[in-house]
């Protein structure tokens, strides 16, 4: 096995440092082996050249001994976050061709702490979905093989993020997670995935979904990994009003932090029907585990859990349509050929330029909003909004960490859950409710079904207490290793 | 409440989105099929609940008012279908 095979963002810094290796050849056993496995269609844009720039100029600061928090490490950037002069999709036909003048500020701070871009990576069109079947570019494969060495898919909309960290084609990768696409996938490909507390990332320069959800976040082999990103992209930034002023910790620190003594919240209601019982079982296991160290398990409710997704599937909608309404076909991305009127040239440009799923979405939204139904629905939904937050603040009062399964199974068939939409909308159920309300949550991988097929807890916390939430996951991963 | 082919064109038109009109019948069926899974909303007591637009809970500072030149022009015309003398073209809108 190459000696590249095993490292992690962590102990890469170190050899780095070390002059174990350089960046150039760290960066050139990436960018082949991204080319070796192109058939998991990760990528939408691969970056070889910019990669190896980047790596010159990261070799160039280890050896004057000016290195940086992530200096030489290759990563994935999710084709969401735009990046100045390489094209950036968000994974849809209507941007195919879009190139940035700028960067985001996600992407600045990484490639400011020294990380190397490997390429852009997959995603569902927009970021909706939950399987990474929606992207104009075809769908990602999940490197985990299901029975008979079927294809399975890698959740989403972070697919190509999770399934390029879990087939080992970049050493971590960045998401966006609006109702569960960092945590959904990272479950399905075995790998953690971070979201932080709304805020704690600025949006500026990343794609808009629903902007009142929408949180970047990190996809790494491990929670170590994580705590390592994560610090990299948080921070205030102007260009982002919703941005929070909050102290960012040393989230690395969060070793220091106990667990015994603290009280962790199982909420009754996260024991949805449907439930794998492999899963199930795994929850109670770490429940029983954490009581092991001193931890005080509790039974807690939100009660408001089931309205969660009907929530969600208001507001995110909602903020959709107004978000892309900006897609006219007049000042950037896809417009129709030989349209004689300006109403024609909006309407058939966003009608061929937008993929099925995101259409329905715009098509919600403007239902919601529309004269005569915006109170019933939208407003109504910002009301049970509150009372979902409510609940949370409520348990929060009560335990420090609350526990639950990321997601009610494992990854399924490319091909499956297709034909309903509600079907596919159901894989969110148990991320959804920590996005509005805006909470840090993780999933972390928990164990294998009996055929070898990943799952995830997931982990949240009150607002701004990520570094709780690495300590909680970190004991849970290693008792699963 | 249920939407039928003519709500759908009439979002649809509100949306800027062309529905074929063989599409209408699958649109409206799958619209409605969401719709009527929100419902269960209605069910929850919301009186005197206060809307949540925002999650953040800090006060949204105002820039100062100060002007930035961004001599970019040309930057933003790079991605527009289509361009000339430094506007963006759109079919004739004035007869």
């Amino acid at each position: 096995m190459n000696q590249f095979e095993k490292l992690t963002i962590k102990s890469t810094i170190q050899h780095l440092r070390h002059k174990d290796f350089s960046c150039k050849e760290l960066t050139e056993f990436f960018i082949k082996k991204i080319s070796n496995n192109r058939k998991l269609n990760c990528f939408i844009t691969e970056t070889p050249e910019h990669a190896l720039k980047m790596a010159s100029n990261s070799d160039k600061k280890i050896k004057n001994n000016e290195t940086r928090a992530m200096e030489g490490v290759p990563i994935a950037m999710k084709d969401l976050f735009c990046t100045k002069n390489v094209k950036t999709t968000a994974a849809s036909k209507i941007l195919e061709n879009f190139i940035p003048f700028y960067e985001s500020t996600v992407s600045k701070k990484l490639w400011d702490s020294g990380s190397v871009m490997l390429g852009k990576s997959n995603l569902d069109e927009f970021a909706m979905g939950s399987a990474n079947t929606t992207s104009f570019f075809g769908n990602v494969i999940n490197p985990i093989k299901g029975k008979n060495n079927s294809d399975l898919v890698p959740g989403g909309s972070s697919g190509g993020s999770a399934a390029a960290v879990a087939a080992g084609l970049c050493l971590g990768a960045t998401g966006s997670d609006t109702g569960g696409s960092i945590r959904q996938p990272a479950s399905f490909c075995g790998i953690v995935g971070m979201k932080p507390t709304y805020g704690r990332c600025s949006r500026f320069g990343m794609v808009a979904f629903a902007s009142s959800l929408d949180q970047a976040g990190t996809l790494t082999k491990n929670v170590d990994d994580s705590a390592i990103m994560l610090q990299t992209i948080c921070g205030y930034d102007k260009k982002d009003s919703t941005s929070s002023k909050m102290h960012v910790p040393r989230f690395s620190e969060y070793e220091k932090l106990s667990l015994k003594g603290k009280k962790i919240g199982i909420p009754k209601e996260y024991l949805v029907d449907g439930l794998n019982s492999e899963i199930k079982k795994s929850w109670e296991n770490f429940s029983d585990e954490f009581k092991k160290i001193g931890v005080e398990i509790i039974d807690i409710s939100l009660p408001h859990t089931k309205y969660s997704l009907p929530t969600y599937y208001i507001i995110a909608p909602a903020e959709a349509s107004a978000n892309l309404a900006r897609y006219d076909g007049v000042r950037y991305g896809y417009r129709h050929e030989n349209v004689d009127n300006l109403n024609d040239l909006y309407e058939i440009s966003r009608s061929t330029g937008f993929g099925d799923e995101v259409k329905r979405r715009i098509m919600i939204g403007t239902y919601v909003l529309s004269a005569g139904y915006y109170d019933a629905y939208y407003i109504k939904a910002l009301k049970v909004r509150r009372l979902i937050l409510d609940d949370f603040l409520n348990a929060f009062k009560k335990c420090d960490l609350i526990l639950t399964p990321t997601t009610p199974n494992v990854s399924f068939l490319i091909g499956e859950k297709q034909d309903d939409p509600l079907e596919m909308y159901l894989n969110d159920v148990l991320t959804v409710p920590a996005s509005l309300a805006g909470l840090p949550a993780i999933s972390v991988p928990a164990g294998k079904n009996k055929d070898g097929l990943p799952f995830g807890l997931q982990i949240i916390s009150s607002h701004f207490n990520e570094s709780l939430v690495f300590k909680a996951a970190k004991f849970i991963e290693d008792i699963n290793k | 409440m249920s939407i039928d082919n003519s709500i759908v064109k009439k979002i649809s038109k509100l949306s800027k989105l062309k529905i074929s009109s063989d599409s209408e019948d699958k649109m409206a069926e799958e619209l409605n099929n969401i719709l009527n899974w929100v419902e269960s909303l209605q069910e929850v007591n919301t009186e005197e609940i206060e809307p949540l637009l925002s999650v953040l809970n800090e006060k949204m500072p105002l820039r100062d008012d100060e002007v930035v030149m961004d001599d970019n022009q040309g930057d933003i015309l790079n991605n527009a279908p289509e361009k000339k003398s430094g506007f963006f073209v759109v079919p004739k809108v004035v007869e």
